[in-house]
């Protein structure tokens, strides 16, 4: 039987209006419940995804999920409720749960919707929805073609986790009873591999992805396969290392997640709990004079992009690091509120962070500038401590001496404090990983410690 | 032990509303199967859940959710086909059977067994844990713990508690003739404080739970205990001196740093990984992979535990399964796919994190029996080395066994006693190798106080872990003092 594979690969997304008309519903809802603000937020999301193993269909997953969620305000006292069900019933009974929170929570000066004046006024098209007419039949053949490319490397390519194919479209709509309600749909692609090499008893595993808006802006099948194949193979005939300290270069996907570790800690929730490692540091410098990095929530098509952020708020392009001097925090409403500042409409992250090189430098010209010490292209765990800066993980990659990569390492750990490894940055790639929110390069430290033997 | 219908009471809060009857998914599972499916299975699940936050010694914060759905699976070989609907209805039962079934285009028709209703003695009461406190309650015992919290020292700055609980009623019914229901409650209180001193802030986390109702926390002084806990470990921190890095003997305290079993062990042994071989203790049943002091099972008929369960969530009574005994592998963890293309029978490991997600096999209590030593002992007996008590998360990567978990709070062992705090720091070893270091096992076994997350694929379900006092002759510890 193959009718349903015939079938496109998502549902269609519903109406606007029908997206509108209940973000309405709740908010009426709200009023008559007594509440003097609310907001809703609603969304739909479809999705097809298949995982292929040594050429054989594992998983074809059918994916359809709906949400609501309101959050009510009586005073300055608010409540919060969600559920899956769109009904009217549930609509009453949903804001009924949220309004029975509101009744017994304390009232908090600094709790409210969004000032109206900071509402996004214009919404303007991001050009994030591009769904894809895959059928499952094609996504399966896609899945194998990549999974197949990476077995086809190379005869120490034995075992493998797949290849996967996933494709999701989704449509999000927010309201609230300052009059603001906004909504766009949007798409995510994405095409996946993961082999194991073996070797003398040894088992390598890597993977390798790409992910974006438009299927126009993915990887070739074939790409992806073959560099989760190369990934795993230069893995093979790893060695721990004697515990030491050296400067070390992260690769672009890993480097990002430092950015994060910033972004962390200058968060509003962050700050105000005074939890973080750069407490007060608005208009010092936190990194080298040569870092900056801007947001830039409007980039049509990328990842990240948003014309307003989840309260309502317009988003906007601004700088947040330049000349390495902290130029703003990520806040919403709330903790603006609470540090006595104004939104930076960050509600629900921060929108497309670019990281600017701090040369032409691709990964070979990188590991030239590290010379001698460790090339990280992994990490393991999540030590890190966001109130002291204190960071220990798991890591392997390659040691390298005078620019050349002399053997794979894994087993060990590197740690060092965020706040020293921050103004300890040597290098920023002009090699950027897009396949996030933070848009970085090759990152280059100047010195961590390494434990391993 | 209780005898519940918990079928029962699952059936009337999935299908009764619906009006579904058992005619319905016999309907259902026909439907699946008339096309070259091997078996499928229809999993109902309605779950209610809410939490509440205080800050600035106010509850400012709560919210309330509902969900609820039908996932569809249909296995053909080792393919599997999968739909879900959030609404419980005949038509999107229907439309997901026939998008889940599309997976088969070839292999024999499964044949459907007659219903087989699976019942046991009951772990944990059916109860609707929201409601064995009032509201005004809930608020009482944050704020209690806020108090104690702030009581314990003036170096106490901020104070964080949440509060939550979940009652999640499921209902599998399989082609295998499988129907069994199962109502499980789950709380959890964490508290998070923050000291400062001399300009230096340090946290400290601790928490508890199970699956039981609120109430729970008033008793034995567990939620103030906790509060005091929290501050305790966050004060110790204030006085921590750079960790070394290196390798070194570790001495690991009881209870939660069973995380090293969860991690270095369990999940290398969960059945997936092993049919497909790309795990690290792939075809080493029978060997040796641990010093004859290790005996480590994984248990899911604990009663009132966070990770244990009635059925799994394929309707797999749980059990305790042995691991590893004496220092062998003795078998893997499995679902009913895994177990089926292994040969082998289900463990009553087959779990999800909701029926929008597909069953894998996953852990649920994960423990080491205890061994002869008495604690002061096997402190005594190190020169120089790490005494971790406390940890934050962990993380594996099954096909090398390279594996790592992170102290919050360890001091140094030098000549037999445990001297200064030290900063948090990573260890990292190798899962099959590890055991093989353990040279002395505690007679203390302790099981966390029921606060594990476990995330696999993407989907997180509650787990527990403990052992006793452990000391491993050495282990890479990711300080920074080289």
């Amino acid at each position: 039987m193959t009718e349903s594979l015939e079938r496109s690969a998502t549902m269609p997304l519903p109406a606007r209006e029908q997206l509108e008309t209940l973000v309405a519903d709740i908010l009426a809802e709200a009023r008559a419940q007594g509440a003097s603000a609310a907001e809703a937020a609603v969304s739909f999301g479809s999705a097809l995804s298949v995982a292929v193993r040594l050429g054989e269909v594992e998983t074809l997953e059918h994916h359809r999920r709906r949400g609501l969620a309101v959050t009510v305000y009586f005073g300055q006292s608010r409540g919060s409720a969600s559920t899956a069900d769109w009904r009217q019933a549930a609509i009453r009974d949903t804001v009924a749960s949220a309004c029975a929170i509101a009744r017994h929570t304390a009232a908090d000066p600094y709790a409210g919707l969004a000032d109206p004046e900071r509402l996004a006024r214009e919404i303007p098209d991001l050009d994030l929805y591009h769904p894809w007419a895959l059928s499952a039949e094609e996504a399966i053949e896609l899945a194998r073609e990549c999974e197949a490319a990476a077995l086809a490397m190379d005869p120490r390519i034995r075992n493998s986790e797949g290849g996967g194919v996933a494709t999701h479209a989704g449509f999000g709509l927010y309201g609230n009873s300052h009059g603001f309600c906004g909504g766009y749909p949007t798409t995510r692609h994405s095409l996946s591999c993961s082999v194991i090499a073996q070797d003398n008893g040894e088992m390598q595993r890597n993977h390798w992805y790409s992910v974006a808006r438009d299927r126009v802006g993915l990887e070739a099948p074939i790409a992806v396969g073959q560099k989760a194949a190369q990934r795993s193979l230069r893995r093979l005939g790893s060695r721990r290392l004697g515990t030491r300290q050296v400067p070390v270069l992260f690769a672009p996907e890993l480097a990002r997640g430092l950015i994060g570790h910033f972004i962390a800690a200058i968060r509003g929730g962050a700050l105000y709990r005074k939890a973080s490692f750069l407490l007060d540091r608005l208009g010092t410098p936190v990194f080298p004079e040569f870092v900056a990095i801007r947001e830039r929530p409007h980039l049509l098509g990328a990842l990240a992009s948003a014309p307003f952020d989840s309260e309502g708020v317009a988003t906007a392009d601004r700088h947040l690091v330049e000349g390495g001097v902290l130029q703003g925090y990520v806040l919403d409403s709330y903790s603006a509120r609470r540090l006595g500042m104004t939104t930076t409409g960050n509600a629900g992250g921060t929108h497309n962070l670019i990281v600017e090189p701090s040369g032409p430098f691709g990964h070979e010209a990188l590991l030239q500038q590290l010379d001698t010490g460790l090339w990280v292209t992994e990490l393991l765990g999540h030590g890190v401590d966001t109130v002291t800066g204190d960071y220990s993980r798991g890591a392997s990659g390659f040691w390298v001496e005078k620019g050349e990569i002399q053997f794979p390492v894994h087993e060990i750990t590197i740690a060092g404090n965020l706040k020293e490894m921050f103004t300890g940055i040597r290098a920023l790639g002009s090699d950027v990983d897009k396949r996030g929110g933070i848009h970085c390069g090759s990152l280059l430290l100047e010195r961590m410690t390494v434990a391993g033997e | 032990m209780m005898t519940i219908d918990t079928l029962d009471l699952a059936r009337q809060q999935l299908l009764t509303p619906a009006g579904l009857g058992e005619d319905d998914l016999n309907r259902t599972l026909a439907c699946l199967l008339g096309h070259a499916i091997d078996s499928g299975d229809l999993y109902f699940q309605a779950r209610r859940a809410e939490s509440w936050s205080l800050e600035d010694q106010q509850v400012k914060s709560a919210s309330h959710a509902i969900q609820q759905g039908v996932g569809v699976r249909a296995v053909s070989g080792e393919k599997t086909g999968f739909a879900y609907s959030d609404e419980i209805q005949m038509p999107a039962l229907l439309e997901a059977a026939t998008a889940a079934r599309a997976i088969a285009r070839h292999g024999g028709d499964g044949p459907l067994q007659s219903w087989r209703p699976i019942q046991r003695p009951a772990l944990y009461p059916p109860l609707d844990p929201l409601l064995t406190l009032s509201a005004e309650a809930k608020l009482r015992l944050l704020e209690a713990v806020d108090a104690e919290a702030r009581r314990q020292d003036a170096r106490v700055n901020q104070v964080m508690v949440s509060l939550a609980a979940a009652q999640d009623t499921i209902l599998v019914a399989s082609s295998d003739g499988t129907l069994a229901g199962d109502v499980r409650p789950l709380v959890r209180l964490s508290v998070t404080v923050i000291v400062e001193q001399n300009g230096r802030r340090e946290q400290g986390s601790a928490g508890g739970g199970g699956r039981v109702g609120y109430d729970w926390f008033l008793a034995e002084e567990r939620a103030v205990g906790y509060a005091r806990e929290a501050v305790r470990l966050a004060l110790v921190n204030l006085d921590a001196v750079p960790a070394p890095a290196g390798a070194m003997t570790v001495v690991l305290g009881p209870g939660w740093p069973g995380i090293l079993l969860h991690e270095a062990i369990g999940h290398g042994l969960e059945g997936d990984f092993n049919r497909k071989g790309t795990s690290a203790f792939a075809g080493r049943v029978g060997e040796r992979v641990a010093s004859p002091l290790c005996t480590v099972v994984d248990d899911g008929t604990l009663a009132e535990r966070r990770g244990s369960l009635n059925i799994d969530d394929e309707g797999t009574p749980t059990q305790c399964t042995t691991l590893i005994e004496g220092g062998v592998l003795k078998g893997y963890l499995q679902d009913k796919l895994n177990a089926r293309l292994m040969n082998t029978a289900p463990t009553g490991n087959g779990r999800r994190e909701s029926y929008a997600h597909l069953p894998l096999p996953r852990m649920t209590n994960t423990y080491m029996l205890p061994g002869a030593h008495d604690p002061g002992e096997i402190i005594a007996s190190v020169e120089r080395g790490l005494y971790a008590v406390n940890f934050g998360g962990g993380q594996v990567d099954i096909t090398s066994g390279k594996f790592v978990f992170s102290a919050s709070e360890a001091y140094l062992i030098e000549n037999g006693r445990i001297t200064r705090p030290v900063r948090g720091a990573t260890l990292i070893g190798n899962g099959p190798d590890v055991l093989t270091k353990v040279s002395m096992v505690g007679n203390d076994l302790q099981l966390d106080a029921g606060v594990g997350t476990c995330g696999k694929d993407g989907q997180s379900v509650p787990v527990g872990v403990g052992q006793p006092t452990l000391k491993i002759e050495t282990l890479t510890v990711g300080g920074t003092q080289a």
